[in-house]
């Protein structure tokens, strides 16, 4: 039996320890906010989470979540008003929409750890998250506002525990 | 923002408005017939929009979402039109039915051939409302304005909202289409929302990731499946052990799913399908089968020899698909000429979301939810799949998580209905991103020969083209060989140079694997051929690129293009809009003061497809070891009037990077028949450090009729990017991608 805490409530999986936390996510939890997009780690469109650091989600087993934390996109924030989800609004980042939930914890875990991040930074950190219809020059303006949000000490809304 | 209703299995078109809702019912023509590609069923057109009785007004959105906005696009041209309160709008998307005319979105045209048929229906709504308050204040008609989302009698102060008319509306007999005059339709000042800056509908739900793609979709009961499929084209089963796939944990059992008849048209592929309580295990399950297949003729099919064979094809006389002039008389003058051959590989279209459905079958009755482009395709494939009538099949269309062109096919669709009926439960079929690439509707490899004659002043007297391509038509047509118009005419025979001998060919090509129609299509290789070798004749005569260029189109004129019909009419082929869009942007590119230098400068190419004038300004940046940065795009666009400038410009910036996917890195090959890349390691697309840097959308203010968008983009994007790369390092790209060059000598 594995114990974990999906978005602040206490889960417990009995299945094959080897699934990764991407399916059991989205066809046990029904989460389907976290995308499958490569199950290979590449593109980035499964990105969580997991005490609080950015993962693959295709590429984290379950025995990996045991006993952490795990932070999907419907957790971020119910109504979308994390300053990264606020700044994606702001710039009218998405356009098929599929992989902005990856982009957008790829993004959060970026200002989490790094407030201000450059330019050349911040592709660093997104380079590992593919979008086909190709926003990233509004992905990099919206990273840089929530930035801007958050250093001038506007209301960060929490994380919904 | 207006809350968006996906609509569930039980709303039937029937009971989206409830009983006393003022419903109309607009059969309106679309100003243009579709594109001849795929198998379009019979359409009546009609667009539905509804007042409900507390106010809300219900607009049907009968185009797929896949990125451009058209799902909310559309939506508010008819509230503004009607003028409606956007905050009081609820969008419903339509399921397939063939009254809404073409659902197909797909080749740039929902805006031009929906736009007036959505103001028409606006207009018409707002009439209803007028006629209904003046019937009831005993006012005559003229007199009664309505206005955000009520109607208002000026002279007494009186006014009904929407919802109290909407009864009263509901009685009388709607205004006929003759009553439209022109007054009755807004005049450009008074829009609202048309021509604005809208977001869309979709776009909160996505950041809260709570959009509903293919993928997402569930029924009750559900199980999933995965499909192995034959590794070459027409492969077909000789046996199967899924002994230890039915050992893995979850696995429930295994389908074989009959291979397809010629031609393939949309029908599944076949093979044997793995199904599963969870998607893993139905996965891991598909990895466990042990399957033997008798791979058939196209076993033989390798990329390097293909190439070979195309090229052979270019060297040598072809169809004419077009011919002015004498172009031979002029080549034997032995005066000077240029002549260089092109080449762009298969491409895969690699949709974030890999083709995904959802389907039901009960009681010779399927429900099904689908990431599709196109679901009366899915009406006609899965019927067919199933011997059901069309009208048994009922699809819901989910957003689509990227399209390109992919999802215009139902082959994964009628998969997931066809297992459904072999399971008795809904069956959920995702592809893996392996399957996605490896069994593409891909777009074809292609191969131009170019030749051209030249004057004292570099100037072009004579100017030949061979192009060959394995044609979509071999999708509906096993035995087709050549280009099909639609494709020739996709900047080949409508080159708009003015050359008094000019002549345009086609040679034959077989498929060995689907042909599919991606971002663009043909234009993706013949402006990168066409474009490409105008630079080289520019380069030859050392003009600028940007006088060269124009100097070739010739004076603003309206070409001949041969096509006839309600769209060629309405869209000429003016040379003069050509010619403005590649002023602009070489004007906002800095083009003249910006001249090539430590491995930096600016390459051109403007390109005409699906009825906009594009061109590109695209400065790239070579170091010493020969990586590529691409740190600014410049696009010039005139695609008519613009409905919402800033998703327009989000298209164009979208397809500055698809089109460097294709430049830069995109390549599909196969050998032995099977086809080499899998994912996004072997089949890199540009991330954000590879993209360009930042895209300007430079949009020609025009009252023309609105033109595609979520395509033209795409076309002069590698040819400029080559020409670029050339004005920096005296490089010449003639066959993509660029990874496949070292570019430091």
């Amino acid at each position: 039996m594995i114990r974990l805490k999906v978005n602040g409530v206490a889960r417990q999986f009995d299945g094959d320890p080897e699934m990764p936390l991407l399916w059991y996510l989205r066809d046990e939890l029904q989460l389907t906010g976290t995308k499958y997009g490569c199950g290979m780690g590449l593109c980035g469109a499964c990105t969580v989470h997991l005490g609080g650091a950015s993962v693959r989600s295709c590429q984290t087993p379950m025995r990996g979540a045991a006993g952490k934390e795990v932070l999907t996109i419907e957790g971020l924030g119910a109504k979308a008003e994390h300053p990264v989800q606020a700044a994606w609004k702001q710039c009218n980042v998405p356009q098929c929409g599929y992989c902005q939930s990856g982009q957008i914890m790829q993004a959060a875990a970026l200002l989490k750890q790094k407030p201000g991040p450059t330019d050349a930074e911040i592709d660093e950190a997104m380079k590992g998250n593919i979008c086909r219809c190709g926003t990233y020059q509004r992905i990099r303006q919206a990273v840089k506002l929530a930035s801007n949000h958050k250093a001038m000490g506007q209301k960060a809304v929490g994380v919904r525990r | 923002m207006s809350r968006v209703e996906v609509v569930g299995r039980r709303a039937f078109l029937g009971n989206i408005f409830s009983a006393g809702a003022f419903v109309l019912g607009a059969r309106l023509l679309p100003s243009a017939a579709p594109p001849a590609a795929g198998a379009e069923a019979a359409w009546q057109p009609g667009v539905y929009l509804g007042v409900e009785t507390d106010g809300t007004v219900t607009i049907v959105a009968h185009r797929s979402e896949m990125g451009t906005g058209i799902r909310s696009v559309l939506p508010m041209v008819v509230a503004d039109e009607m003028e409606a309160d956007l905050s009081r709008v609820r969008i419903v998307q339509a399921l397939g039915d063939v009254k809404y005319g073409s659902q197909n979105t797909d080749g740039s045209c929902s805006i031009r051939d929906f736009y007036d048929t959505m103001r028409e229906a606006g207009a018409t709504a707002r009439l209803a409302l007028e006629l209904a308050a003046a019937q009831q204040w005993g006012v005559p008609v003229a007199e009664c304005k309505a206005r955000n989302h009520e109607v208002v009698h000026a002279s007494s102060g009186r006014r009904l909202g929407y919802g109290e008319l909407a009864p009263l509306a509901a009685k009388q007999a709607t205004p006929k289409k003759e009553e439209l005059k022109e007054e009755r339709f807004k005049s450009p000042e008074e829009f609202r929302y048309i021509g604005k800056d809208m977001p869309t509908f979709d776009r909160d739900d996505v950041c809260a990731g709570k959009g509903t793609f293919g993928i997402d979709a569930r029924m009750p009961g559900m199980v999933y499946a995965s499909v192995e499929r034959a590794p070459v084209f027409g492969g077909k089963l000789k046996s199967y052990d899924d002994k230890e796939a039915r050992a893995v944990r979850g696995v429930l059992q295994t389908v074989v799913l009959p291979g397809f008849k010629p031609p393939h048209g949309f029908q599944p592929l076949g093979g044997v399908a793995v199904i599963a309580d969870n998607t893993w295990a139905a996965m891991k399950g598909r990895e466990k089968l042990k399957v033997e297949w008798e791979l058939g003729a196209h076993a033989t099919y390798d990329s390097a020899a293909y190439k070979q064979s195309l090229l052979e094809t270019v060297r040598r006389p072809q169809k004419v698909v077009r011919n002015e002039g004498d172009v031979d008389a002029e080549f034997a003058k032995g005066g000077r000429t240029h002549e260089a051959e092109y080449y762009v590989p298969h491409l895969a279209h690699a949709p974030m979301e890999p083709p995904a459905a959802v389907a039901d079958f009960k009681d010779g009755k399927v429900v099904i939810q689908a990431a599709t482009q196109n679901p009366q395709a899915v009406q006609d494939t899965v019927a067919a799949a199933l011997g059901i009538d069309k009208k048994q099949v009922e699809c819901h269309v989910t957003l689509l998580g990227g399209g390109f062109g992919r999802k215009s096919k139902a082959d994964y669709v009628a998969e997931a209905a066809l297992l459904s009926k072999a399971v008795g439960k809904p069956v959920k079929v995702v592809w893996s991103r392996e399957e996605d690439i490896r069994f593409d509707y891909f777009h074809a490899v292609a191969a131009m020969y170019l030749k051209a004659a030249v004057d004292a002043k570099g100037r072009p007297t004579a100017w030949l083209q061979r192009t060959a391509f394995p044609s979509i038509l071999s999708t509906f047509d096993a035995s087709a060989r050549h280009g099909a118009d639609f494709e020739v005419g996709m900047g080949w025979s409508d080159v708009p140079y003015d050359i008094p001998n000019h002549r345009a060919e086609n040679g034959p090509a077989e498929n060995h694997v689907r042909i599919g129609w991606l971002r663009s299509v043909a234009n993706i290789y013949h402006a990168f051929a066409v474009q490409s070798f105008t630079d080289e004749l520019a380069a030859a005569a050392q003009r600028d690129r940007v006088e060269y260029l124009l100097e070739l189109i010739g004076p603003p004129r309206k070409l001949d293009s041969q096509q006839r019909g309600p769209v060629a009419e309405r869209h000429p082929f003016d040379t003069g809009r050509l010619r403005r869009v590649i002023e602009l942007a070489a004007e906002r590119s800095g083009w003249a003061k910006k001249k090539p230098g430590r491995g930096r400068a600016l390459g051109l190419a403007a390109h005409r497809s699906f009825l906009t004038y594009v061109a590109a300004v695209v400065e790239v940046e070579v170091d010493a070891r020969g990586r590529v940065r691409i740190p600014r795009v410049d696009f010039a666009v005139d695609a008519g009037r613009v409905i919402n400038p800033d998703r327009v410009k989000a298209q164009f910036e979208g397809a500055a990077v698809f089109g460097a996917s294709i430049a830069l890195m995109g390549e599909i090959s196969a050998a032995a028949g099977q086809i080499q890349q899998s994912n996004f390691h072997d089949y890199p697309v540009a991330r954000i450090t590879e993209a360009p840097y930042e895209t300007h959308v430079h949009l020609v203010p025009s009252q023309e009729a609105p033109a595609g968008v979520g395509e033209p983009g795409v076309p002069p994007i590698a040819p400029a990017i080559c020409n670029a790369i050339f004005a920096a390092t005296g490089k010449r790209i003639r066959d993509l991608p660029l990874s496949k060059h070292k570019l430091n000598a």
